[in-house]
């Protein structure tokens, strides 16, 4: 990160984009702010007024996945990076998260129920230890898998190993992660995972009330990451990004490394991801294997394309309408859901890979090009991107 | 000894199935660069394939062996119907094209589980394959397993003579060795990526018909398979069959000894250290095709 801030001490100032000479930086800090306060609105007073409480807890799942969706579109969409494997991330902090929970309702001293019912360990395994503590479990869940992003992106990064590459391996990962914790069921919980949580820091989260203070704290959390990807998009280290995406070559020709510039990208999305994870756990009360392999992994990302890649509210849009389409009409039709999944992966990624914001950014060119914009920047420089 | 023999062969024949799935992909994603996430699903093609036909022809042998063709022909066709609907038109964006196929997957496996239902379905196995040979030194191998090991073999060699003798193979390396200057010396690339992509969609047909012998067949047969062949083939390196065939059998190997050592599970998360680690040293794969492109 500090190398980083330090070179980009060093750029010279973008010149302003020519198709939007009007919108000077005071107005698009005016239009976020007011943006912002829109957002927060709509998430902390119509939605909890206008939904039900079951409908409520949905929302607060969607959400979560909507959190995961900002860190893709930064790495994905910003940076070029296709993460497959955004539910080891997620998994890390919610397992994490779901460790401390059911010490803390087993009680001190005492084992998890699981331990118990598989009867296979006379004690507390030795890494669960640190997890009784609130102050190791709660950075835990953003600090683990930000880790585990640091030392796999730099391993790969510095070896240039990109695009396709990339892709593969970080789906191989979530893939052996599924694999480990389903294996050593002893102490993970195997594919049933943590299940049965009841409480959260001492509120118990049977109680309506409880959750809809879980709710909040999600819609708070998710409004704090777009405000940071919003200025992480919009520094320079965000024009960077984009440049790498773009031009890796030109990049490190220019005196800058590509490598550390696709780490911080890398590092903060699992750190997202981390964090919607720990906060899913208390909203739907379990964690489990099935939600973190290679298929939810690959669902997070349909979202971000639907909403638009490179955008900044498109991934959030878009995870959460993918997530609210999926149970409705999964519900009705089984079958016919996983065909539209399907064709939506096909249709939205082959003939429209801006996302529906594409559409929007296309009838409304100019000023609008701060939240939806980009994109036909983002279509003409696909084929370098990867 | 004995032990590490039996091990060895363990190791070896999980290669051969790794191979049998990796063979295509080392044709279009290596030689093409594209990423075919629906390459599983053209293995559970062919693998259905081997249980229609059963159901038609009741001598599990001759159904086997008729298989192999059918299969080959239905699976290809599949990859040249997906070639020409979408991924021609993704070339030039191969991670898009990662998730094009896998959008096309979800839709073959959905119609799968309309078509033939959800729970898995079991092929009768030939009466000549349900055995084992006894090695001297108290080795047994299984008798389907060596078969797959032949067939893998087969096929290695079948692809090497084709790319290297028929003027077909010669217009493949061609065109991968350099795309523009094949299109210019008269070579219709377009129609030499579609023969590429049937000739390895119907490998993955003809693996498909190799794992009806070792399990049960399922609509999502496919996907767990998928990644360790693409694994396969980013470790053996773009553009040659040599580092596919020889990372096969490296993998299984490792697999297998990992497995006996530990569980697998952990052997599992060693393959994927191994890969990693590798890739440090060699980034680009074991072997690569040298050229002037940028890259």
């Amino acid at each position: 990160m500090t190398t980083v801030a330090r070179d980009s001490r060093t750029v010279v100032d973008p010149a302003p984009p020519p198709a939007k000479p009007a919108a000077g930086p005071s107005r698009h800090r005016f239009r976020a702010v007011a943006g912002f306060a829109f957002g927060a609105a709509l998430l902390f007073a119509v939605a909890p007024l206008v939904l039900s409480d079951f409908r409520l807890s949905l929302l607060a799942k969607y959400l979560c996945v909507a959190m995961v969706a900002i860190g893709i579109g930064l790495a994905w969409g910003r940076g070029g990076m296709l993460a497959l494997g955004q539910g080891v991330f997620f998994g890390l902090g919610g397992y994490a998260m779901a460790m401390h929970l059911k010490l803390a309702d087993a009680g001190p001293g005492n084992m998890p129920d699981f331990m118990l019912l598989y009867g296979q360990l006379d004690e507390l395994p030795l890494w669960w230890r640190p997890f009784a503590s609130p102050w190791f479990a709660l950075p835990a869940t953003v600090l683990l898998p930000m880790a585990v992003a640091f030392v796999l992106g730099s391993l790969v990064f510095r070896r240039r190993v990109r695009g396709a590459y990339f892709a593969i391996l970080s789906q191989a990962l979530a893939a052996a992660m599924v694999i480990l914790l389903i294996g050593q069921q002893g102490t993970t919980g195997g594919t049933n995972g943590l299940t049965d949580i009841q409480g959260f820091f001492g509120y118990d989260l049977d109680d309506p009330v409880n959750q809809r203070m879980v709710y909040f704290i999600i819609a708070g959390t998710l409004l704090a990451l777009l405000a940071l990807a919003r200025h992480l998009m919009q520094c320079r280290y965000g024009e960077l990004l984009v440049a790498v995406r773009d031009g890796e070559e030109r990049v490190r020709f220019l005196g800058y490394d590509p490598a550390t510039v696709k780490l911080v990208a890398y590092v903060v999305a699992a750190g997202m991801a981390g964090l919607a994870g720990a906060l899913f756990v208390p909203a739907v009360g379990i964690i489990s294997p099935a939600l973190i392999g290679i298929v939810p992994s690959i669902e997070f990302v349909i979202g971000v394309a639907v909403g638009g890649r490179a955008t900044l509210l498109g991934p959030v849009l878009g995870a959460v309408a993918v997530a609210w389409a999926r149970t409705a009409l999964s519900e009705r039709f089984p079958g016919g859901w996983t065909y539209l999944q399907g064709l939506l992966f096909v249709v939205v990624v082959a003939f429209l890979p801006g996302g529906l914001a594409s559409l929007i950014g296309l009838a409304r060119r100019g000023d609008g090009e701060r939240w939806f914009g980009r994109l036909r920047r983002t279509r003409r420089t696909e084929g370098q991107a990867s | 000894m004995t032990v590490l023999i039996g091990q060895l062969f363990t190791g070896v024949s999980i290669g051969a199935v790794l191979l049998l799935i990796a063979l295509g992909l080392a044709l279009t994603f290596g030689q093409m660069g594209v990423i075919n996430m629906a390459h599983g699903e053209f293995i559970m093609a062919g693998a259905y394939t081997t249980f229609v036909l059963q159901q038609v022809i009741s001598a599990a042998g001759w159904s086997l062996l008729i298989a192999l063709p059918v299969a080959f022909v239905v699976a290809g066709a599949m990859g040249v119907l997906l070639e020409f609907l979408l991924i021609r038109r993704l070339y030039a964006r191969p991670l898009d094209t990662l998730l094009v196929t896998w959008g096309v997957s979800l839709i073959l496996q959905q119609l799968a589980r309309d078509i033939f239902g959800s729970p898995n379905v079991q092929t009768r196995a030939p009466e000549l394959l349900t055995g084992n040979i006894a090695l001297p030194g108290g080795i047994t191998v299984a008798n389907n397993r060596l078969f797959i090991l032949a067939l893998a073999g087969g096929a290695v060699v079948a692809l090497t003579v084709a790319l290297r003798i028929t003027p077909l193979g010669r217009r493949i390396r061609a065109v991968v060795q350099n795309r523009d200057l094949a299109a210019v010396s008269g070579i219709a690339t377009a129609r030499v990526d579609r023969m590429t992509f049937f000739i390895g969609s119907g490998l993955a047909g003809i693996a498909g018909v190799a794992l009806t012998l070792l399990g049960p067949i399922g609509p999502t047969m496919g996907t767990n398979l998928i990644i360790d062949a693409f694994l396969v083939v980013v470790v053996g390196g773009i553009g040659q069959l040599k580092g596919t065939v020889i990372v096969a059998f490296a993998l299984g190997v490792l697999q297998a000894t990992g497995e006996y050592l530990t569980t697998l599970s952990v052997a599992k998360v060693m393959v994927f250290v191994a890969i990693v680690a590798f890739l440090q040293w060699r980034p680009q794969g074991m072997f690569t095709l040298r050229t002037r492109s940028l890259a």
